[in-house]
């Protein structure tokens, strides 16, 4: 099939090849523009003289060095750690139990309520920080590391919810039948049955809110205060209200330290969560 | 949208066939347990702000700090002080200028004239575009406002190239504001439409668009009247998704240009941001919050009635 859409129909008239000439030099060009960003990125991290632009460096891990302090960099990822394994954890058991009724029951209010929670993946979280951090306020919970990990758990919680439900009516039920004639409780056949063979579909779930809320910054920007609680997005934030414009080097080694967790968590998941946000974007997978 | 079915004797394998009509509510109540977290979190951290929002919006709670007692109903005086500022009607344009051009016309166009063109193109080639979209936008937000900071900055890279080509090199941030905070949620986003439109576009089967060719459609025909009506649905729901996202945008806008130079680029929720927490006009903000959600909820209404979930 591949053979037939690049080699077949394009049998080398001359008007073609000049137009696939064409299209080449246009992906050219933007693969360019989307890389020059990122040269500087990882340029200046090991730069020893770096500034705004990408030049070749002069090699040093020093940048590194600098920021990899307790206070500077290793104190707000461990918080970032904990903040977002935390809302990751809580999401998922959240979402798997939520999912298991709406997968397996017939239930009198299941179609609106799927549809308020997919209404709800539309809302922008934004636009809910100021009620929220009102809330917060009143209810004494401002700078609280569980209380706002609970807050992101919950932000992508009706995403979350769809897509478990989605992975849990991939197991057929038959499975679970057979566990209850040999005497399982349906919690027992939840556990034993149906959750080892949505491992993968779990793991995406997990890996979608954990680093959804590591790449978050308004939320622990606008719920937490004090500096020993806030997670990498804002110390990456106050470091370079400090000494930004001035160590171009070491914004940049921090900036790579902070974004490699949630690029790997990406890469070993990528395959599954493409899926995932396809269904998200309405395709059915 | 079919109406609810009516209540069925239920079939199901665990449900013994009781009489007694209390154990089988019993029953069906003990089913919903699992759902009850779920509905706490959901009702405290989402449903209740999204009430008090309202309450706030007409009332001169918010105001009145966390210590008043009770709240007076003041009508829209809330809404009609928001809409007589000046600054608010520009934030209002701002974000529908930066919703059109870097939403609707960057990244859903680009993603689709990427997915197009990649398509039936080397893997290598594929992979390489894919793994530069994809990184942009997988970075943590506030890491991609830093790298685009310095690509855009005085002296940055963008200054370095333009100035080696002998171009004119303006201070991007400075001069052209509003063109840069575009520019950079582009790189940041178009990696979204363009896996949507990729799978959409895989989906076609090859046989559709043979048969057009054969008839003598030639590349251009082919794409208007075969290939686009094909990934019709595709586009709709990338449309509707893409501009609730980019009417969301803050970290990458906050951290280019702060909303400047003087509000050029402030748009609603830097707007917000900077009326409730720098001004610590609560009540405002709460108002533009409200603003902001009911935007966002019309969008999300229609994206659910292009989407058409199978709900069962």
């Amino acid at each position: 099939m591949a053979l037939v859409r690049s080699g077949g129909l394009s049998v080398a008239s001359p008007r073609r090849r000049t137009s696939s000439f064409l299209v080449h030099l246009v992906l050219l060009g933007v693969a360019l523009c989307f890389a020059a960003p990122f040269a500087w990125l990882l340029l200046a991290s090991v730069d020893a003289d770096a500034g705004p632009d990408a030049r070749l460096p002069d090699w040093t891990a020093g940048n590194f060095e600098a920021v990899l302090d307790w206070e500077t960099s290793i104190r707000p990822i461990v918080n970032s750690l904990l903040l977002c394994g935390g809302a990751a954890v809580v999401n998922m058991v959240v979402a798997v139990l939520a999912a298991y009724p709406l997968s397996r029951h017939r239930l009198r209010f299941k179609r609106p309520f799927l549809y308020t929670l997919l209404f709800a993946t539309g809302l922008p979280i934004t636009a809910i920080m100021v009620p929220v951090y009102e809330m917060f306020v009143r209810l004494e919970l401002v700078d609280s590391l569980p209380a706002t990990a609970l807050f992101l758990a919950t932000a992508t919680l009706p995403f979350s919810i769809w897509l478990t439900k989605g992975f849990m009516d991939g197991v057929p039920v038959s499975l679970e039948e057979a566990a209850w004639t040999d005497g399982a409780s349906s919690f027992t056949a939840l556990r034993r049955v149906v959750l080892p063979l949505m491992a993968p579909g779990m793991a995406v779930v997990a890996v979608f809110t954990f680093i959804g809320a590591w790449g978050n910054f308004l939320i622990p920007f606008v719920l937490l205060q004090s500096p020993e609680k806030e997670p990498a997005a804002v110390g990456l934030y106050t470091f370079f209200g400090q000494y930004g414009t001035v160590a171009y080097g070491q914004l940049a080694a921090f900036s790579v330290l902070y974004s490699l967790p949630a690029v790997l968590l990406y890469v070993v998941v990528s395959r599954r969560m493409a899926r995932g946000f396809n269904l998200g974007g309405g395709i059915k997978g | 949208m079919s109406t609810t079915p009516p209540v069925r004797p239920r079939l199901d394998a665990e449900a013994p066939k009781s009489p007694a009509g209390g154990a089988r509510y019993r029953r069906s109540a003990g089913r919903l347990v699992p759902l009850l977290p779920a509905a706490l979190l959901l009702a405290v951290f989402f449903l209740g702000p999204v009430l008090w929002s309202v309450y706030a919006a007409f009332t001169d709670a918010a105001l009145t700090g966390p210590t008043a007692r009770d709240a007076n109903f003041v009508g829209l005086r809330n809404f009609t002080r928001l809409f007589g500022d000046d600054r608010f009607a520009w934030a209002i344009w701002a974000t529908v200028i930066f919703a059109v051009a870097s939403g609707i016309v960057g990244q859903n166009g680009l993603g689709l004239t990427l997915a197009l063109l990649l398509r039936g193109r080397a893997r290598w080639l594929r992979n390489v575009i894919g793994v530069l979209l994809v990184g942009a936008w997988v970075l943590p937000e506030i890491v991609a406002g830093f790298t685009l900071y310095a690509f855009f900055t005085a002296d940055g890279s963008l200054d370095a190239v333009l100035t080696g080509l002998h171009l004119p090199s303006p201070d991007w941030l400075v001069e052209h504001p509003m063109l840069t905070v575009v520019l950079a949620n582009i790189w940041r986003g178009t990696a979204f439409s363009w896996m949507v439109y990729t799978a959409a576009l895989d989906e076609i089967p090859q046989e559709i668009e043979d048969a057009a060719a054969t008839d003598g459609a030639d590349g251009w025909r082919r794409l208007v009247f075969v290939t686009l009506p094909l990934i019709r649905r595709a586009m709709l729901t990338n449309l509707m998704v893409v501009t609730l996202q980019t009417l969301a945008v803050f970290t990458l806008i906050f951290v280019l240009t702060g909303g400047g130079p003087s509000g050029a680029t402030e748009t609603v929720p830097l707007y917000m941001y900077q009326q409730a927490f720098r001004f610590f006009q609560l009540g405002q903000g709460t108002a533009i919050a409200l603003v902001l959600l009911a935007i966002g909820g019309l969008f999300s209404l229609l994206y659910l009635r292009v989407l058409k979930p199978e709900v069962d």
